[in-house]
Formats: C-alpha cells, sequence, structure tokens
C-alpha cells in the first residue's frame, strides 16, 4: 500500500493534467489552476524541509574546531537574518531585506553569472580545436557566425549577415529540431512510464 | 482503386455537397461566429471574404453590438480593415447578440453587415489539438505494445550510448582515486521531465556506488529534489546491501538561488576535488560554469540534458554528453529493465514514423503542397 497509493494517485493527476490539454471548458481549466495552487502549497512546506536540512548540516559544522565551521555560522546567520529582517519589517522597497537582496545577493549572482564570460572562451578554445575533419567544419561554421553577428562583419564580407542567418536557420535548426524531436518522444515515453507506474524509482524504498 | 457501383453516387454526394458548403462560405463577405476551442465568452468577428473595389478600399472596421436585431448598438471596437478578424471577449455564455459591421474610408461609410443572432459556449474539446491527441495515441500504443513484447521476453536490441556505458568506468575511477562522486540533477523542479529522468539514472547507479563504496555528494536546488534523492539513493544503497553505508547528509538542498547553487556547487567541486561529476538533469545558464569548474580539476564528466542550448555547453566541457532522448533511454539502458526498454522501443518507432512525415513533407512542401504541413499546426 505504501507505493500502491501514490502510484494510483501519480496516475490519476498525471491523467487529469493530459486531459485537460485538451479541454478548454473552464471546468477543465478551473480545476488545473487549482492543482497548480495546491503544487504551490505543497511546495512551501517542502521548503520547510529544505531550510530545515540546512540548518542541520551547518549546525553540525558549528564547533569551531570543524573545518570551514565559520562559513557554516555565515550561512545560519545570513539565513536568520533574512527570515527575521523580513517578518519584522517587510520584504517591500526601501526595507532592509530589499536592501540586502539589492546590493548584495543580487551583485553576487551577477559576479557568478559573469563568470560564463570566461569560461566560454575556454570552452570555445576548446571547442575550435582543429582536430580532424569535423571541427574543422564547426570551426568554420562558427568563425562565420560570429563574423556574420558583429557589425565589423559585414565590412570584411558584405554577405556575411545573411551566410551566418542561413547556418542557424538551416543546418543548426534542422539539427535542433531532431533533438526537440527526440527530447519530445523520450518525455512522452517517461512521462507515460511514470503515469502508469513501471517507472517508479522516485518512490523511494517499498 | 476498387469502387462498386453503390459507392461511386455516395461519394459524388459527399464532394459535392462538400464543394456546395465551401462555395456557400465563400460567398459570405463576413460572419459572426461563437470562437471556436476556448473557454466561452468569445465571440469572433469575420470579413476577411469582403472584396471591395480598388477605390472603396475601408481603412477601419467599427464594430457594434446589441442583444436585439433592432435595439440600440453600442460601439465595441474600432480596428483596422486589414485586421479581418476581431474577437468580442466581453460577451456572456448563451446569451444572443447581433453585430453591425461599418467599414469606414476617410470617415464616409462603404459598407455595412449586420450579423447574427450568434452565442458564445465554451468547447469540451479544442478540435485543434486533435492532431496532438492522434499523435500521443500513435506514440502510447507503440510504447505499450513494445512493453508487452519486453514484458514476454522479446529481446529488445538498444544501440550502445557511449555516455551510459562510462559511467560504470567513471564511478569505478573515483573508488580507485579515493574521491568522492558529485551528482547534480541542475535547477529544474521534480515536475519537469529531465529531473525525473536524473532520478530514474540516479536509482539505477546508486547501487553501483554503494557496491565500490565511494563517496557520493548531491548538492540540491530543490528542496522536493532532495527528498525525492534521498529516497531513491537510500534505496540504492538497501539494493546493494550496504545500507549502513548511507549518509542522508551528503544529499543537501543549498539554495533556490540559480547562481548561489553554481557558487556552492563550483565551491564543493575545488574543495572536495571529485574524481567524477555527473551533470544529469534540467541544466540553464549554469551549465558551463559547472562543466567548466569541472573540467579545471580534472574529474571525468557526464552530462546530460533536455537543453538543445545548454547541450553544446556540456559536449565542448564534457567527456560524454547524453544528446536529447538518450538522457530518457539511460534507466532502461543501465538497469535492463525490459519494460523500460521496451518503452525505448515504441520511442524509436515513433521517431520512424515522424522522419517519413518529415521526409514527405518536405517533398510535397517543395511542390508548394501545404496539406502536410498544415496537419501538423497546434490550435
Amino acid at each position: 500500500m505504501r507505493r500502491r497509493l501514490p502510484v494510483i494517485v501519480c496516475f490519476l493527476f498525471g491523467l487529469f493534467m493530459l486531459v485537460q490539454f485538451f479541454v478548454p471548458h473552464p471546468v477543465g481549466t478551473e480545476a488545473y489552476e487549482t492543482v497548480l495552487d495546491w503544487v504551490q502549497i505543497i511546495y512551501v512546506f517542502a521548503l520547510f524541509v529544505g531550510v530545515a536540512g540546512i540548518i542541520k548540516l551547518h549546525g553540525s559544522k558549528l564547533s569551531p574546531g570543524k573545518k570551514g565551521w565559520f562559513y557554516s555560522l555565515t550561512t545560519i546567520l545570513g539565513l536568520a537574518a533574512m527570515v527575521i529582517l523580513g517578518f519584522v519589517f517587510g520584504v517591500g522597497k526601501g526595507t532592509p531585506f530589499n536592501w540586502i537582496f539589492q546590493n548584495l545577493q543580487a551583485p553576487m549572482q551577477a559576479t557568478m553569472f559573469s563568470l560564463l564570460a570566461f569560461f566560454i572562451a575556454s570552452a570555445a578554445y576548446r571547442g575550435f580545436r582543429v582536430r580532424n575533419v569535423e571541427s574543422v567544419l564547426l570551426l568554420g561554421a562558427a568563425v562565420i557566425v560570429m563574423i556574420g553577428r558583429v557589425p565589423i562583419g559585414k565590412m570584411i564580407f558584405p554577405y556575411s549577415p545573411e551566410v551566418a542567418d542561413w547556418i542557424l536557420r538551416v543546418p543548426s535548426m534542422a539539427a535542433r529540431r531532431g533533438i526537440f524531436i527526440g527530447i519530445g518522444l523520450g518525455s512522452i515515453a517517461t512521462a507515460l512510464r511514470v503515469i502508469v507506474g513501471i517507472e517508479r524509482t522516485y518512490l523511494g524504498r517499498d | 482503386m476498387n469502387l462498386s457501383a453503390k459507392k461511386v453516387p455516395i461519394l459524388i454526394l459527399v464532394l459535392l455537397s462538400y464543394r456546395l458548403c465551401s462555395g456557400a462560405e465563400q460567398s459570405e463577405p463576413a460572419k459572426a461566429y461563437d470562437t471556436p476551442n476556448d473557454a466561452g465568452r468569445s465571440i469572433t468577428i469575420f470579413w476577411g471574404k469582403f472584396e471591395p473595389s480598388l477605390l472603396t478600399v475601408p481603412e477601419e472596421c467599427k464594430i457594434f453590438r446589441s442583444p436585439e436585431q433592432e435595439g440600440t448598438y453600442e460601439l465595441v471596437a474600432t480596428v483596422p480593415f486589414d485586421q479581418l478578424l476581431y474577437r468580442d471577449d466581453d460577451v456572456d455564455d448563451d446569451s444572443s447578440y447581433y453585430y453591425n459591421l461599418v467599414l469606414v474610408k476617410e470617415e464616409a461609410i462603404v459598407g455595412s453587415f449586420t450579423l447574427g443572432p450568434v452565442s458564445s459556449s465554451p468547447q469540451l474539446f479544442n478540435t485543434g489539438r486533435l492532431n496532438v491527441l492522434v499523435g500521443v495515441l500513435i506514440c502510447g500504443i507503440l510504447v505499450a505494445f513494445f512493453i508487452v513484447q519486453g514484458k514476454t521476453g522479446r529481446e529488445l536490441y538498444v544501440r550502445p550510448i557511449a555516455g551510459l556505458s562510462a559511467i560504470d568506468d567513471a564511478i569505478g575511477r573515483a573508488t580507485e582515486m579515493g574521491k568522492p562522486i558529485l551528482y547534480s540533477s541542475g535547477v529544474g523542479e521534480m515536475s519537469r521531465v529531465a529531473t525525473i529522468a536524473s532520478m530514474n539514472i540516479l536509482g539505477s547507479i546508486a547501487p553501483k556506488i554503494a557496491e565500490y563504496n565511494s563517496k557520493f555528494i548531491f548538492p540540491n536546488w530543490d528542496p522536493v529534489v532532495t527528498t525525492v534523492a534521498q529516497e531513491v539513493v537510500k534505496e540504492g544503497y538497501y539494493k546493494a546491501g550496504h545500507p549502513e553505508a548511507f549518509d542522508p547528509d551528503n544529499i543537501y538542498f543549498v539554495t533556490q538561488s540559480q547562481f548561489g547553487y553554481v557558487a556552492a556547487v563550483d565551491g564543493v567541486m575545488v574543495r572536495e576535488r571529485p574524481a567524477t561529476n555527473l551533470l544529469l538533469g534540467t541544466f540553464e545558464a549554469e551549465s558551463l560554469i559547472l562543466a567548466e569548474t569541472g573540467n579545471s580539476i580534472g574529474a571525468i564528466q557526464i552530462a546530460g540534458t533536455d537543453s538543445s542550448i545548454q547541450l553544446a555547453f556540456f559536449i565542448v566541457a564534457c567527456d560524454y554528453v547524453l544528446i536529447g532522448e538518450e538522457l530518457f533511454a539511460a534507466s532502461g539502458y543501465i538497469t535492463k529493465d525490459p519494460m523500460v526498454l521496451g518503452s525505448l522501443k515504441g520511442t524509436d518507432y515513433s521517431k520512424l514514423i515522424i522522419i517519413l512525415f518529415v521526409v514527405l513533407g518536405s517533398i510535397l512542401g517543395t511542390f508548394g503542397v501545404d496539406t502536410l504541413v498544415n496537419w501538423f499546426s497546434v490550435g
């Protein structure tokens, strides 16, 4: 029963989600929106579990002798500060919560994101190294697309934007659509396996 | 083609009535009708068949509405003539309405139509998605057929997938080097199919990790995925007969901030120096940052996602990449479960059908026949 009930619930809701895609009637859309609301509610409770996990994990590292205890302390203090400030002063514009978010968290996230520029350069260097015929083709296509995408490209080769567009629209898009078809079919098969209960790994132990 | 004498008149009648119906439709310059395939409360006014003379091409359409034919009409909208249709989304279901369509050029009326009565109602089935239903049914029937075949013991061949064959070696390498294995399912919620596929793969490799007694680290972006992953890995350790080796603290929730998660996982990579990184699931902009950091520490990396954009990043930074449906095929490939393998075979045959349609559609499209292509448009 420990497994049968979740499988039945999964089957019923999976079937409902499939059917509602074809039903424009308000009864179907309202039921769908209700289910989505419930998902959000369940998710909030799951977030509590996640936060409890963070406190447990970092709390166990708090002894001064343990390696990295200071970072765990910073994590717990940061978590507690955001919760307290959010509840006491609110989360709107001009509140301490919002100030910390805008001036600490957002710049830190932007810093991590900006690393992507350097990683793209190193990945491109490795990816475009000429080793065989395929890599020559890849390099050639990449050079044309890059030239076609910058303003100076038209001065170097007048038709470079058109050629770059053609590469992206025809051969590149054809390959991507091939992958999309595979992903779509794979998703359908995986969803069917989960809905009918063939794939039950996500349920954990019997 | 063999047609019996009885069938010929019926066929002629059907073709004739179709012709007559289509002719009648063409003769109507404007019409108002219940908007099809919607949730109700909407009427469409269409004037696409109106053919003005060259000198009197209207500039705009004024649309008036009244609940009675002889009643007072109120202006609903003024739209450009070349818009050809207008959706009135401010009506009540099952109430009759009349529309007065006035075509205007330089403030002079060049045409006028009274349309109705017409009423709106919600539909139970979106006929614009009939093709999707047929496609899903065909795919579902093929998958079900091959699942039954697999269940009855028929041997099903699945081509070797390098990335999946390498997983055993990657786990073994981590054991030999005495370093951990790092797993990430990316930034996807449990409802994403790629995340579900990732959990299935995790369930397949967890017993091997337990057997090899390798340290396993799985930082998570989502608390639900964390809980599911803990259960999945726990089962794997039980299956392998090493429940005591399972440490739930190694599968932990980090943060829901995308780049906060990246910073945490990169930090784990740099500090713990895992020998193997398995990046399987839903990845977005963070894919390259994770994969390049993994590459810089010399870890063997196996990645897979359902995003074609992120696949390109994984291909340049990882040793093996599961492309597209290979991610969804992985659990069946690793476990050799005949039912899962059967479903893979079903999707392969579905793909074959799609390839046939693509080839046929390309040929017909080249000759200007768009009928087949139009079959695949979704409403």
